[in-house]
């Protein structure tokens, strides 16, 4: 292959890093009315009265909307397919708040100062309610978050709102409470997993215009710009034809964007204004009024055979959803879908609980979905078990985990809010990345621990992980190439770059194809009325749901252009061979160029446009699959602990490109250490989030951990584009579970509650509580 | 109030509020490449150099660049392409957000280090940060740059 498998550079960092114009906040009108959103200083009340007249009067303010201007429309800002599994429980406004952050006000001015003084302006009279800031007391409170007649489900959900419950589920295969009776062995154990936040650098963005067609233009920091234009019609009342989203660069996402977060302000403000007008989110407003990873608790039973077959599997889950529940179901539902089939020679499994609202910050999508807390909770417990069976952790996973071939009958069960679909693994070397990650962390000579002073004692931990490839049957990507004069390509995708490099790789395949290279692939990707639709970039389906894609278009235009080039040389098709460059009759000296075709096509003779458009759904989603191992030095004097060493060795199939692969997979590690060891969202006593800046809630810089080690096992998946799975996710999981098992293994301490702190180990040395 | 600051060499006049950010001025005349990340001088995305040396424009008061040279990415291009081809190589660009600010700090630190060891480049570079990468693939990058493009 002479693209794909290539490091080629992508095909955007030259221009980002010479900061070439290109985010949202670059792209407004540099007229546009600055918008800002007045927000709730408390969390649960109503508004018993807003009076805006100050704020009308104050020169340079153009408008000011309360929940009076808008219908009560309920929708979910979560961007996912279509019924959502999220349930409709949101207003653009409302005149109830429902955390320390929410929406209560917007305001659009002539200049950031004259906006943020209209603020200030606007006077909010609260009756203030019973709010519910501890999540294990929601269920059935009397307080009740969601009171509103209007909010419902789209499909059944488990959705009780009168029960502060936004979803619930419950499977069982099998009969774990019959198994467990007969087990030699048990475990039951109490996993806490934190709110974590994206911090991505780009903060949520939006800008709105109306065009000379009088149509409503919105630029969006988006990951998913298709579903904006549906949801931002559906609450404003707007056809859709008249709305246009364009998702330009977009300085991360993580799943922070795979969400409505200021598209509905900027729409009403240019709709009512006919102005031009920006969003920019405060770092504090990303932080506190954005969403954030739903914490959880996780309640797991282990039964075994004395001899370590592992016979029951039993995840409970309790999730913490906030004020609002977006991608509420199945973020939870993933918790169990992505790591239950790990271990699929179980007798029975069961996975079940509820998600419910509390008056926090909401939770929201966040790279891992679900897989990392349910990841930290099983793979923890699987490490426990060991320790009461005497048996090796890695020997106990080799005997029990799935391997290639093999299925898992939880796969057909569940799936993302529905039922999920059968498959087999026809790509799995789980076996490889266990082995290979053992021999480059050097595990038989560091486990279980070595002494290295008086205080200071070194050991290495590891875990499992599975994430997928986007969702079979409803995640759907597309493209469209055409063939320009001179012989270059354009590729119009509707796959959503957020910093990933899916430009690029999408480029890289579609060259491939094409024979080419990928300077002669001009992309575009992402603008609702130029690029055909992709649900989006989340759920790890971009290589491989918008890749297959891309490989079936470009498939495609490469026949085409064979059957123009036959009748210009005035032979078959079969008769053409096709470098890529030149077109040859086969067994002849006769040829022509790909470039004097293509003139040819546009001016000469014959002429048409040549375009090539294929869609693509997975009916199954490969999962990729990791092996991941940590070394860890723990101070026995203070708790502190360092991370020496992180190993991962990944089946992601084929490596599209193996640079942008390996920085998934180390960006995705480092994110999920920052999990596992510091990083929390924290809440004063009054709901109050205490972590709304950097300096609070601090994300891990280039000094904590520096030597993070990450390869490929050689795998094909067959379904993929050139044998690709997808790999966003999968570098998130592991390091929760590995950092405790690491701990345990060198100091005997367990911590079950993330975020894994010094205070915590300290405190577990001495036991005493934190 | 009326400001002169040269600016990638030329001398510009600006016309700001006493509390107004040099960021803010500097993206208010369209350097797009001064980004806006945090507002607390945490992040390094707003980073421009000060009379050669790097700072937060989020938390520079405008009126203190009065009379002073500012420099953003823009000015270093050819030495930004380097660097930009070795992040390519690495799969370090990402999501590009953090990277001009990236630039300018590298470029700082090559002139004030001759021969810096990992930790100094880490100790250098720790104002900026990243969320994409988890840094190893950058720092590979920026070492091989520090080697390649040694003044």
């Amino acid at each position: 292959m002479k693209c794909v498998n290539h490091n080629t550079g992508s095909i955007d960092g030259k221009g980002l890093m010479l900061g070439r114009s290109a985010y949202t906040n670059d792209l407004a009108d540099p007229n546009a009315l600055t918008v800002k959103v007045l927000r709730s200083p408390h969390p649960h009340a109503k508004i018993r009265n807003i009076d805006i007249r100050k704020a009308l009067l104050l020169e340079g303010v153009e408008c000011v909307l309360t929940y009076k201007d808008f219908k009560r429309i309920p929708v979910t800002r979560a961007g996912q397919g279509y019924p959502e599994p999220s349930p409709h429980d949101k207003f653009v406004l409302d005149s109830v708040v429902r955390y320390v952050g929410d929406d209560v006000a917007i305001v659009a001015a002539e200049t950031e100062a004259i906006a943020s003084r209209a603020l200030e302006l606007i006077h909010v009279d609260y009756e203030i309610l019973e709010p519910i800031l501890d999540f294990e007391k929601a269920y059935e409170n009397e307080s009740i978050i969601h009171p509103e007649p209007e909010i419902h489900e789209m499909f059944p959900i488990g959705f009780e709102p009168q029960k502060n419950v936004a979803a619930s589920y419950h499977m069982e295969i099998g009969s774990v409470d019959e198994i467990l009776k007969h087990c030699d062995v048990t475990v039951s154990t109490s996993h806490y997993t934190q709110a974590q936040a994206h911090v991505m650098m780009e903060p949520h963005t939006a800008n709105a215009r109306l065009d000379f067609q009088d149509r409503l233009v919105i630029y969006s920091s988006t990951q998913t710009p298709f579903h904006a234009r549906r949801i931002v019609s559906q609450a404003l009342e707007i056809p859709m034809s008249r709305i246009r989203v364009i998702k330009p660069r977009i300085g991360g996402g993580f799943g922070g964007k795979q969400c409505l977060h200021g598209e509905f302000f900027v729409a009403a403000v240019t709709l009512k204004t006919k102005k031009p007008c920006k969003l920019v989110y405060t770092r504090k407003e990303v932080f506190e009024s954005s969403y954030s990873r739903h914490p959880m608790r996780i309640d797991v039973t282990l039964g075994s055979t004395k001899d370590g077959k592992l016979k029951a599997l039993d995840v409970k889950v309790l999730s913490d959803t906030g004020a609002y529940g977006e991608h509420a179901l199945t973020v939870f539902m993933v918790a169990g879908a992505k790591t239950l089939p790990l271990y699929n020679k179980v007798e029975a499994v069961r996975f079940g609980g509820r998600v419910v609202y509390t008056n926090h910050t909401p939770g929201g999508a966040f790279r891992g979905y679900g897989a990392i807390q349910g990841n930290f909770a099983v793979e923890s417990a699987v490490d426990q078990l060991c320790e009461k069976l005497g048996m090796d952790p890695i020997k106990f996973r080799q005997n029990n985990m799935i391997a290639e071939g093999e299925t898992s009958p939880v796969f057909a069960k569940m799936g993302e809010g529905t039922e999920g679909t059968a498959m087999n693994m026809d790509s799995c070397k789980l076996d490889y990345c266990v082995n290979r990650g053992m021999e480059l962390i050097g595990w038989k000579d560091k486990y279980p621990r070595k002494t290295i002073s008086k205080t200071k004692v070194r050991s290495v931990g590891m875990c499992l992980a599975m994430q997928g490839s986007g969702i079979p049957y409803i995640d759907m990507g597309s493209a469209i190439i055409k063939l320009n004069d001179t012989g270059f390509y354009n590729l119009m995708v509707g796959a959503t770059d957020i910093g990933q490099g899916s430009d690029t790789i999408l480029a890289q395949i579609a060259a491939e194809s094409l024979k080419t290279t990928i300077d002669k692939i001009i992309v575009y990707s992402s603008d609702s009325d130029l690029t055909p639709f992709d649900t989006g970039a989340y759920a790890s389906s971009t290589t491989y749901v918008s890749g297959n894609a891309v490989k079936k278009a470009a498939d495609q235009m490469l026949e085409m252009i064979v059957e123009e080039g036959a009748k210009a040389l005035k032979v078959r098709p079969e008769d053409i061979h096709f470098d890529g460059d030149v077109l040859t009759v086969k067994e002849t000296d006769t040829s022509m160029t790909l470039e004097s075709l293509s003139n040819r096509l546009f001016y000469n003779e014959d002429q048409k446009q040549l375009v090539a458009t294929h869609s693509y759904v997975g009916t199954k989603s490969p999962p990729p699959f990791m092996a991941g191992f940590a070394e860890v030095e723990v101070d026995l004097e203070t708790g502190a602990f360092k991370v020496l060493d992180y190993v991962a060795v990944v089946d992601c199939g084929t490596t599209i490109n193996p640079s942008l692969a390996k920085v998934q997979v180390e960006g995705g590690i480092l994110q999920g250490l920052g999990m596992a060891m510091f990083e929390e969202v924290i809440y004063n006593k009054n709901g109050s989030l205490i972590t709304n800046n950097l300096m609070n809630y601090r994300i891990p810089t280039r000094k904590e951990v520096t030597n993070i080690r990450v390869e490929f096992a050689d795998s094909y998946e067959a379904s993929g584009p050139y044998g690709a799975k997808s790999v966003g996710e999968i570098g998130i999981d592991t390091p929760p579970a590995v950092i405790a098992n690491a701990i345990y293994n060198a100091i005997g301490v367990r911590i079950n509650s993330l975020p894994i702190t010094s205070e915590k180990v300290w405190a577990a040395i001495h036991s005493k509580e934190i | 109030m009326k400001i002169q600051i040269k600016v990638n060499g030329k001398i510009k006049t600006f016309e700001v509020e006493p509390d107004e950010y040099l960021v803010d001025t500097l993206r208010k005349h369209h350097y797009y490449s001064v980004k806006k990340g945090c507002d607390t001088s945490s992040c390094g995305v707003c980073t421009v150099l000060l009379d050669g040396k790097p700072i937060a424009s989020c938390s520079y008061l405008s009126v203190k660049a009065n009379g002073h040279a500012v420099t953003t990415v823009e000015a270093i291009e050819e030495e930004a392409t380097y660097l930009a081809e070795l992040f390519g190589k690495e799969g370090a660009d990402q999501c590009g957000f953090c990277n001009p600010g990236l630039a300018l700090t590298v470029y700082a630190m090559k002139k004030e280090l001759a021969n810096p060891t990992d930790e100094d480049i880490r100790d250098y570079l720790v104002g900026n940060l990243c969320r994409c990468s988890g840094y190893v693939s950058q720092h590979r990058a920026i070492k091989a740059y520090m080697e390649v493009r040694k003044l």
